[in-house]
């Protein structure tokens, strides 16, 4: 009877926190906050995946990755969700997610800081000294934005003033 | 003074029905008649992030520094992105078959409803963002609005979708104001890209029996609902900008009924090769 040999969602969920993001490998899938649920329906292992940004090509892989890890843990039914709503938020990031990102040398989201569009405003606070976004290489606060969008759409690209370090940001959102 | 989305032309996608009717292609499929009008709305919002993303994606390995080549790129990815969620469901309220690929793929110009805005070429760095920060400007409370839809597929698509909006108006609002109130040159070229495009924007507010309809059903806003928002938000970036706002109501339309310019067809000859091609070729 599948019942009883079947793993429990703990377990699953302990698996998926072993398979890295394929863009930001330092971290793993469930650090990242993509995971939303994992339940069995009948004999179907349901992973429920919110993407991070609407185009972000690393969705596939990321797919193809949680098939990969739990095919190869014995899991032969699985099903996986896409899920939009309520839609990804930086907040999900795990605070030890947040640590490896800084320590591999990008800067962690502030929370509290997505874009509002309050445009102008904005532009002048985000200039100033209310969003200071460490330097990752050495903690400096003195640091420029140097392009809203980084290396990949969930990040921004910054530079130390004081080390001379460019760096990416998480940003918020 | 007459221009070519202006012209008195008859119904175009009736008469690409009917051309097709008389050769060897298969039939043009029409939507069921009580969901065509929300097909056809979710269509208007769905081509006009995939035209435009294709546009602003012209500029990859041409920008003139790599932020920004980087940064158009990325916007160009979150248009895509968004267009595939509008154009999947635009193909399920359809209920015909097709999928958000054929939708794109596989449609020739006059069954594409985006803005005639968007098909605009690139022309210079600037004149490319200010078409964005006019385009962005809408398409914020566009999306801010569509979070009440009745139909909630809709609302979670907006809720998503609007995150990274917000990111794309601050970017393009910012450039707007740093290349108007920048050099002679910088705000020379800025002005011209404002006065070519500002007759594009009209059409965002322009509303017709089908907008009035699903506005009527609480699917999606009402377009003309959208232009107090909107003018504020562009009053207030370009005063910062030191640019001159048009006083021209003049609007050109079409493009929401399928009567577009020359340039669609360019760039559906580009986004579309391939599938025409090799048609059903997967990877």
């Amino acid at each position: 009877m599948a019942t009883d040999t079947r793993p429990s969602p703990k377990e699953v969920w302990d698996w998926l926190s072993h398979v890295p993001d394929p863009e930001i490998p330092v971290i793993s899938l469930t650090d990242l906050g993509i995971i939303r649920d994992v339940a069995w329906d009948d004999d179907t292992l349901v992973v429920t995946v919110t993407p991070t940004y609407s185009g972000c090509p690393a969705t596939a892989v990321i797919n193809l990755d949680i098939e990969k890890a739990l095919r190869a843990k014995g899991i032969s039914n699985l099903r996986l969700k896409r899920q939009i709503s309520p839609a990804w938020t930086t907040d999900w990031i795990s605070a030890e997610g947040r640590e490896k990102l800084r320590a591999y040398g990008i800067a962690p989201p502030i929370d509290g800081t997505a874009a509002d569009a309050r445009l102008l405003g904005r532009v002048n606070r985000m200039a100033g000294a209310n969003l200071a976004v460490p330097c990752p290489r050495c903690g400096s606060t003195h640091t420029t934005r140097v392009s809203q969008f980084g290396s990949t759409p969930c990040k921004a690209s910054y530079r130390c003033d004081d080390c001379l370090e460019p760096f990416d940001y998480f940003k918020c959102i | 003074m007459p221009s070519l989305p202006d012209m008195n032309t008859p119904d175009v996608a009736e008469l690409a029905r009917d051309a097709a009717a008389h050769s060897h292609h298969t039939e043009i499929p029409t939507p069921d008649a009580g969901q065509e009008a929300f097909f056809e709305t979710l269509l208007r919002l769905g081509d006009s992030t995939l035209v435009l993303g294709h546009r602003v994606s012209e500029w990859c390995g041409h920008s003139p520094a790599l932020e920004e080549d980087i940064a158009l790129a990325n916007v160009a990815l979150d248009l895509i992105g968004q267009t595939q969620m509008w154009l999947g469901l635009a193909a399920e309220v359809e209920g015909m078959g097709r999928t958000a690929d054929d939708l794109a793929y596989l449609r020739d110009a006059w069954d594409f409803r985006n803005l005639l805005l968007v098909e605009r070429p690139n022309g210079d760095f600037g004149h490319t963002l200010m078409r964005q920060f006019l385009f962005d400007a809408w398409h914020l409370e566009f999306l801010r609005a569509l979070q009440s839809s009745k139909d909630k597929r809709v609302a979670e698509i907006a809720e998503k979708a609007a995150k990274e909006v917000a990111y794309h108006l601050e970017r393009s609002s910012d450039l707007v104001v740093r290349l108007g109130d920048g050099t002679d040159e910088s705000h020379r070229r800025m002005q011209e890209a404002l006065d070519a495009l500002w007759p594009y924007t009209g059409e965002m507010f322009l509303a017709d029996e089908k907008d009035t309809e699903v506005a009527g059903a609480g699917l999606l806003p009402d377009p003309s609902s959208l232009r107090p928002a909107w003018e504020r938000i562009v009053r207030e970036v370009l005063t910062a900008a030191t640019l001159a706002i048009p006083e021209s109501k003049f609007a050109h339309k079409g493009g929401k009924r399928g009567v577009h310019t020359e340039h669609l067809g360019y760039i559906l000859a580009d986004m579309q090769f391939l599938q025409r091609a090799y048609p059903g070729a997967t990877w």
